[in-house]
């Protein structure tokens, strides 16, 4: 099978490449062994949360203190802003709609009750313009009965604290009650699964009579598994305000935007190539000249560009061995100390030096193995390194930035 | 790589307990007795090493489709675990009733020697209601019929001799469906093949691949039927010539259950057993073979995956053939499961889960309003020809009534 470019990896990364240059015309093709850590979003895409331990309020003016090796830094200050722009425009094409700016971080309530900086967020999110200051006097905390991903007895201090009066309410429904046979199933997918129309109007309801003498109402986010039809239709129905929360995983809004994403570049024409894994490559001197796939065997899958989105370590993009850490399909040249004691620090809270390992890669993202860079493969999203997607809160804005700025370099 | 350091067979060590594999479950979304892939598959195969009393029945509801393992970002071969357990450590042996379900081949050779009066008596609703009663086989599902003249009858009558003028061969496991239930696909190949000139050999001895006795806790019965396969298909590989099927499920149980769930090697036949449109494909974009088409064909399809060829990746195979066919409309279905799940779907007590499990496809079909609808598996098709009322065709039977024959053996040189 023939393409323009393949691409490894279906999370964020690959995605917002493939409908790059699916978009651009090209015949692409995206891998993925398994759903990617998309399916943990808390509703938010982060791109510049803290810088030596302070919270960042505008992520554009802290571009010039990033470290040199910083994924953003290596992009360019100037297509860096260009990228920006773009990033909004095109969830927005792909029917997933948020809020947000590059240049002011909003805030965005946590599953535990924190406030953090976010960059964009779904629009049916809480998120506030400042962390000290929110626009409610009341809400209602409103879980379903005996969900257990939810947690409003942690979100009430941080929202009294700031002067908002809350209630803690609990509904449900006949349709939910028969999940509670089973707890270990009551999940947020498996609620947002059973509410359907008819669901959604009988919760609208009772929520109505719990939102009379409040501002707002707050939710888990348990509905709209594959588009956002039925929470448009909620929202419609109630007479006041609903905005989510994210729940503990699996993430019904992450799903969300996954399949959203699917979608679209199934629409613009790519092919999806779910649960196959891109086992080894066949080369042609600095030059990959097919890949092979567990489920394809030995039919070469060939294409002019390779995209390595395959992710850090959740998404087996690295490989800790005992002894060292590998990228397991192209044994590529790694950064990291051969050391595994100097991997991580004790304290789990503590930046973790192996969440900024990656590939080793010149200034076009190319990766190198045994010192050579290979011409046409491109890494991006999180097996590049050079940065802490949790301690920073950059990880989205590393995965959608790198992949457009490989993918321009390859549509150029 | 890491796996290197497993002490299981299924990779359940590598599950981080990230429950996307339920989020993608068929079942978890319609029946609350089930414990979901993640508890049924490696949650609860840790407890189950440790004694057998922690297995928990429920774990019948598993349809086998394998979405679980599709979804999995850890290669957690989570079905296989699930089906294993269940042939482990379930108390008690299969019933009547599932013996006679998961014995496609017995019953199918039965059945057509009788074939008239069989169809007559699965129509009458007294027949219906009786088996229902007395053996639990739901009355509203709807039986195949049983064609009066097998495939192979008719292979070695109106076929054999002439497949031996072609320098190309290869080998077609018909399985069970198409021998006693559906000859016309199998014609449909031969005619296919035949008209790109490559002949069409049967293998010597050929047994039903197992999937419904897997499915049914026939294990040993499974396995020796098994083994007849392995050894006739390594005889053909040794002849130099590839097996294919026209049967996604026979293609995923050949190549992946028996190595995962039977633990039979078949390492050194596994490349060379694919489904009929991966092989003609494969020629097609060699450029070894060329196809020609009826310039007045005109249908509108909806092609559906069914949930092993998602599984085995190939779905694409038989998309990319459809869409050589110029007069062919095609819509793509999303990938949802027709919820029938083989003999699953037959069960009383599965009956109406099954149908809503279904609902998701039979919806997009509705919408997508086609003439006919594609896919790879017979019993996907009888699923959706019972609940939507239109005709299901495997892709290679479409292939066939579209071909221009005297032209496509012309631009090969037949």
């Amino acid at each position: 099978m023939k393409f323009d470019t393949i691409i490894i990896g279906g999370g964020l990364s690959g995605m917002t490449a493939g409908i790059t240059l699916a978009r651009a015309g090209q015949r692409v093709a995206v891998f993925s062994t398994g759903q990617s850590a998309l399916q943990f979003s808390s509703g938010s895409m982060e791109l510049l949360g803290q810088l030596d331990g302070q919270n960042v309020e505008r992520p554009t003016e802290a571009y010039d203190s990033l470290p040199a090796g910083h994924p953003y830094r290596r992009i360019g200050k100037a297509k860096w802003l260009d990228l920006l722009g773009r990033v909004q425009p095109m969830l927005s094409e792909a029917g997933i709609n948020t809020i947000g700016d590059s240049s002011r971080n909003r805030w965005r309530l946590t599953p535990l009750g924190k406030l953090k900086p976010a960059w964009l967020t779904l629009d049916d999110f809480a998120t506030f313009t400042s962390p000290g200051k929110l626009p409610w006097r009341s809400v209602a905390l409103v879980n379903i009965t005996d969900f257990i991903d939810f947690y409003p007895q942690f979100l009430a201090p941080t929202l009294e604290r700031r002067g908002v009066k809350c209630r803690q309410e609990s509904v449900t429904i006949p349709r939910l009650e028969k999940l509670r046979q089973s707890s270990t199933e009551m999940r947020a997918p498996t609620v947002a699964r059973l509410l359907d129309d008819d669901a959604i109007r009988q919760i609208a309801g009772r929520l109505n009579v719990i939102a009379r003498d409040v501002d707002a109402l707050i939710m888990p986010a348990v509905v709209g598994l594959r588009d956002d039809h039925q929470l448009t239709l909620l929202r419609r129905l109630i007479v006041k305000p609903v905005y989510f929360v994210t729940t503990m995983s699996a993430s019904v809004p992450g799903i969300r935007i996954q399949m959203q994403l699917d979608a679209y570049f199934k629409k613009l024409g790519g092919t999806l190539f779910p649960g196959d894994t891109i086992v080894r490559a066949e080369m042609c001197g600095d030059r990959i000249q097919a890949v092979y796939s567990v489920n394809h065997g030995d039919e070469p899958l060939e294409a002019e560009n390779y995209v390595l989105a395959s992710g850090s370590f959740f998404g087996n993009g690295l490989v800790a061995l005992t002894d060292r850490i590998v990228e397991p399909v192209f044994g590529l040249d790694v950064d990291a100390p051969g050391a595994r004691a100097e991997w991580y620090k004790p304290d789990l809270y503590d930046a973790q030096p192996f969440m900024s390992y990656g590939v080793r890669s010149d200034d076009s993202f190319r990766p190198s193995a045994s010192g050579k860079t290979i011409l046409n493969l491109y890494a991006v999203g999180s097996i590049l390194g050079g940065c802490n997607p949790i301690k920073e809160g950059c990880g989205a804005g590393v995965a959608m930035l790198t992949a457009m700025a490989a993918a321009d370099r390859i549509l150029e | 790589m890491i796996d290197q350091l497993n002490i299981s067979e299924n990779n359940f060590e590598q599950c981080i307990k990230c429950t996307v594999c339920t989020v993608y479950c068929p079942v978890t979304a319609v029946n609350p007795l089930y414990p979901g892939p993640k508890q049924a598959g490696p949650d609860g195969e840790r407890y189950r090493l440790k004694h057998r009393d922690f297995y928990n029945e429920a774990l019948k509801y598993c349809l086998n489709c394998k979405r679980c393992e599709v979804a999995c970002p850890s290669g957690v071969r989570i079905s296989d675990i699930i089906l294993s357990a269940r042939n482990r450590y379930s108390r008690g042996s299969a019933g009547l009733r599932d013996r006679m379900l998961a014995h496609t081949d017995m019953m199918g050779g039965l059945a057509t020697r009788l074939s008239p009066t069989v169809n007559g008596l699965l129509r009458l609703k007294p027949v219906k209601l009786a088996m229902d009663l007395t053996l639990g086989i739901d009355r509203r599902r709807t039986f195949p019929a049983y064609t009066p003249r097998k495939f192979t009858t008719w292979y070695r009558r109106h076929a054999a001799e002439r497949q031996e003028r072609f320098a190309n061969q290869v080998t077609y496991f018909h399985g069970c469906y198409v021998n006693y239930n559906f000859p016309r696909l199998g014609k449909d190949l031969v005619k296919v093949m035949n008209a790109i000139g490559w002949g069409v050999q049967l293998m010597k001895d050929e047994k039903c691949c197992g999937v419904a006795r897997i499915a049914n806790r026939l294990i040993k019965q499974a396995t020796d039927a098994a083994k007849v396969n392995l050894r006739e298909i390594g005889a053909q590989v040794e002849a130099g010539r590839d097996v294919i099927a026209t049967s996604s499920t026979c293609v995923m149980t050949m190549r992946d259950e028996y190595p995962h769930v039977l633990g039979l090697d078949n390492a050194g036949v596994r490349d060379h057993i694919m489904t009929a449109t991966r092989f003609l494909y494969n020629l097609v974009e060699s450029g070894r073979v060329k196809l020609a088409f009826k310039p007045d064909y005109r249908l509108h399809a909806a092609y559906h995956t069914p949930c092993h060829l998602v599984r085995l990746g190939w779905g694409i195979y038989s998309t990319e053939l459809l869409k050589m066919i110029p007069g062919l409309q095609l819509t793509i279905l999303d990938y949802n499961c027709c919820g029938i799940a083989g003999t699953y779907g037959f069960k009383k007590e599965n009956y109406a889960y099954s149908q809503a499990i279904g609902k998701q496809l039979f919806d997009s079909i509705a919408e997508a309003a086609p003439d006919i609808v594609a896919t790879d598996c017979e019993t996907c098709k009888w699923q959706i020809e019972m609940s939507t009322g239109l005709k299901v065709a495997n892709p290679i039977s479409i292939i066939a009534d579209a071909l221009d024959v005297e032209a496509t053996r012309q631009l090969n040189n037949v």
